[in-house]
């Protein structure tokens, strides 16, 4: 067991044509993905990898019965990627592309919000990996090790830091999902708190944020409230000057939340072991699991 | 990407918002002349910086002017003009240098009765742009949410249906306006949304915004921020861009598609990912140290981009060793080997530089450092690179 993705998953790369988007599926499928085919808008029939390219999602889905994507499209398209994808059916959408409009994203956000069926990770996101089993993103495979601490985090880089301060402590991941750095994204610590909660294979959970906004903060009510299992958490930002960094709609909106301090000292309240810096990532899940 | 408060405005008049007369000078002659034109007793002269809190702030040359102030003659406006062109405002958010004023926007006075604070920005959770607005006009938003969060009133909006008719009366009706007033909120609130929407904002703020003594509403004050995302639709703002009110070597990164900030330390900081860059400069003053700045290569980045970054943060005179610091996803770790080794070759590095890789092609990456010539001190996991950056820079 995992969340999101496993062994089964039967996915497609939107923007596999691009240069990005070839290179991260060579590496997607040296890990063992079951990476399917490829769509290009105007390049259907053209073959990449050995995969077939589709020319829309809708004839990958047909022809392939894929139940996930990958998108690598560039930014201004990348709303009619997710949308085309939501349209078909899939599931698991993983929108890696940065830039983004963010009005792109509130449309995609009102389309797909009433939609427990859809998950979608990112976009501006390093992707989702369950170790051993299947790589849909641009994270390095060998970093990662199979085991039982499910990883989530609202960066990229500092997952894969994460993830290999566990593996060389010795300590699997059962899933790694990197939310993705935007202000509106498709999933929420508090979506995967609670896939993690009731996923068997998941025994602890490492959470990592950043300054800015109030994700984490509601993350700590909601383990508060229904987390059984060990949390462990990271903040980055304890430095960052106030006001350069921070973006002005996430702190007027919640009025004063947002620092690293405010943030760490929420997580610390209802129990959570909170790493003192980013090298001490491994060692704070560690102490949370007793071991 | 930031715009001066006369280009917000000539905005909104575009859009249909009620916005006093007003012209731009750049002399003290034209100011004269513009005061003229208003043919009114009164006007406003207001120094154009991208920096907020210009009524209270002073000029570095001349202590007794402001960066606001009413006149009562096309003379005064000549000499105050004259007083704030090609000075340094100094304010709570321009830093301790200020700003170089280059325009001022000479406005009409207007007889206002109340003020009242509007503004529209993304929020998070609900996904939606809202519109906030408060009786609290003239102070700052955050002020308000942490002192009397009572105080403002929020309508959220979708981008392709606008806010409501219903919802400008919701909001009218909160913040007590009647008759003539009531009247003029929706010709201002529901285009000012759909300005927000159709030019891709990331934050459109009128504060203050006037009540007239006959009950109009006036937008006495603009600021319009763009998602630098959404900027390819909409080439026409690129005119608006004003460079000089950027710090250079952020344009420069702009430019390159690399996300920099200057600070005033002494370690150069090249990382990827903004969150491990954070890390990072959270690391370096854990071990005693202080960053000289955050620059996040991103995660696209090729040769020329990263090669540029090298160059941009070696800019910095402070800047006695430099940290690279790659975990790499995207970016391969041989595309950092081969910038770092053609970096030391073109622009000449003579500070020494403390190098971490991990991820995509780090054996090659590494192999590329040993076998070339280039004198890189190579460390291995996040708190050794930051010791030994940090005693590179105290030799």
């Amino acid at each position: 067991m995992s969340i999101l993705i496993d062994q089964h998953t039967r996915a497609i790369c939107q923007g596999i044509t691009g240069k990005v988007g070839e290179f991260h599926s060579r590496q997607c499928l040296d890990y063992g993905t079951q990476l399917i085919a490829g769509v290009t808008p105007g390049k259907g029939g053209q073959r990449v990898l050995g995969l077939p390219v589709y020319d829309t999602v809708a004839e990958a889905v047909a022809m392939e019965g894929a139940d996930a994507t990958m998108i690598f499209v560039p930014a201004p398209f990348t709303a009619d990627a997710i949308l085309e994808a939501v349209d078909a059916q899939i599931g698991i959408i993983v929108a890696i592309t940065e830039g983004v409009p963010i009005l792109d994203m509130v449309r995609v956000h009102q389309e797909i919000k009433n939609r427990p069926d859809i998950h979608l990770i990112g976009p501006n996101c390093p992707g989702v990996i369950t170790p051993g089993a299947c790589k849909l993103g641009i994270m390095p495979g060998y970093i990662h090790k199979q085991g039982p601490v499910g990883v989530m985090s609202r960066s990229g880089t500092l997952t894969y830091e994460a993830v290999w301060q566990l593996t060389r402590l010795g300590i699997g991941q059962s899933t790694c999902i990197g939310l993705g750095g935007d202000p509106i994204v498709g999933t929420s610590f508090i979506d995967l708190l609670q896939m993690f909660e009731e996923d068997e294979e998941t025994e602890a959970i490492l959470m990592i944020g950043e300054i800015g906004g109030s994700a984490e903060e509601e993350a700590a009510e909601y383990i508060r409230k229904y987390i059984t299992k060990p949390v462990a958490a990271f903040i980055a930002g304890r430095t960052a000057p106030p006001g350069k960094r921070m973006g002005h709609a996430g702190a007027i909106i919640r009025g004063g939340q947002g620092t690293a301090a405010e943030k760490m000292q929420a997580l610390e309240a209802v129990g959570i072991e909170v790493a003192q810096s980013a090298d001490d990532m491994g060692r704070a899940m560690q102490r949370a699991m007793g071991r | 990407m930031k715009i001066h408060e006369y280009q917000a405005k000539e905005l909104l008049r575009d859009a249909g918002v009620a916005v006093p007369v007003s012209f731009v000078a750049t002399t003290a002659e034209e100011a004269s002349r513009a005061f003229e034109k208003l043919d009114g007793s009164t006007a406003i002269i207001k120094a154009q910086i991208h920096a907020g809190g210009r009524g209270k702030g002073i000029f570095a040359e001349h202590p007794e002017q402001h960066g606001v102030q009413l006149v009562q003659s096309a003379r005064e406006a000549a000499e105050v003009t004259c007083r704030m062109i090609g000075n340094r405002l100094v304010t709570s958010q321009s830093g301790a240098e200020g700003r170089v004023v280059r325009r001022v926007l000479v406005e009409a006075a207007c007889d206002i009765a109340r003020e009242l604070y509007l503004g529209i920005v993304i929020d998070r959770n609900a996904g939606l742009p809202v519109l906030m607005t408060s009786p609290a006009g003239g102070m700052d938003i955050e002020q308000i949410a942490n002192e009397s969060p009572e105080w403002i009133y929020r309508e959220a909006f979708h981008p392709d249906r606008g806010l409501q008719p219903f919802q400008v009366r919701k909001l009218a009706r909160q913040l007590g306006l009647q008759g003539p007033s009531a009247r003029s909120a929706d010709p201002l609130m529901r285009p000012l949304c759909k300005l927000f929407v159709d030019l891709d904002c990331s934050m459109a703020e009128i504060n203050p915004l006037g009540v007239t003594s006959s009950g109009d509403l006036l937008a006495l004050d603009a600021k319009i921020t763009f998602d630098g995302n959404g900027l390819f639709r909409h080439k026409q703002l690129e005119a608006l861009r004003d460079l000089a009110e950027e710090e250079p070597a952020e344009v420069r990164a702009s430019k390159a598609g690399l996300s920099y900030v200057k600070l005033d330390g002494t370690i150069g900081c090249l990382v990827n990912g903004a969150g491990l860059a954070m890390s990072t400069m959270d690391l370096i003053q854990l071990q005693g140290g202080e960053p000289a700045n955050f620059l996040d290569v991103g995660g696209s980045a090729d040769l020329e981009a990263v090669i540029e970054a090298f160059s941009i943060l070696l800019s910095d005179r402070n800047v006695k060793a430099v940290l690279v610091n790659i975990f790499g996803g995207i970016i391969r770790c041989t595309t950092i080997a081969e910038a770092l080794i053609q970096a030391y070759k073109t622009i000449g590095i003579t500070v020494p530089v403390v190098v971490r890789l991990e991820g995509t092609e780090v054996e090659q990456g590494r192999q590329m450092i040993d076998a070339s010539d280039v004198n890189i001190i190579v460390a291995d996991g996040l708190t050794d690179a930051a010791q030994k950056v940090v005693r590179e820079s105290k030799r």
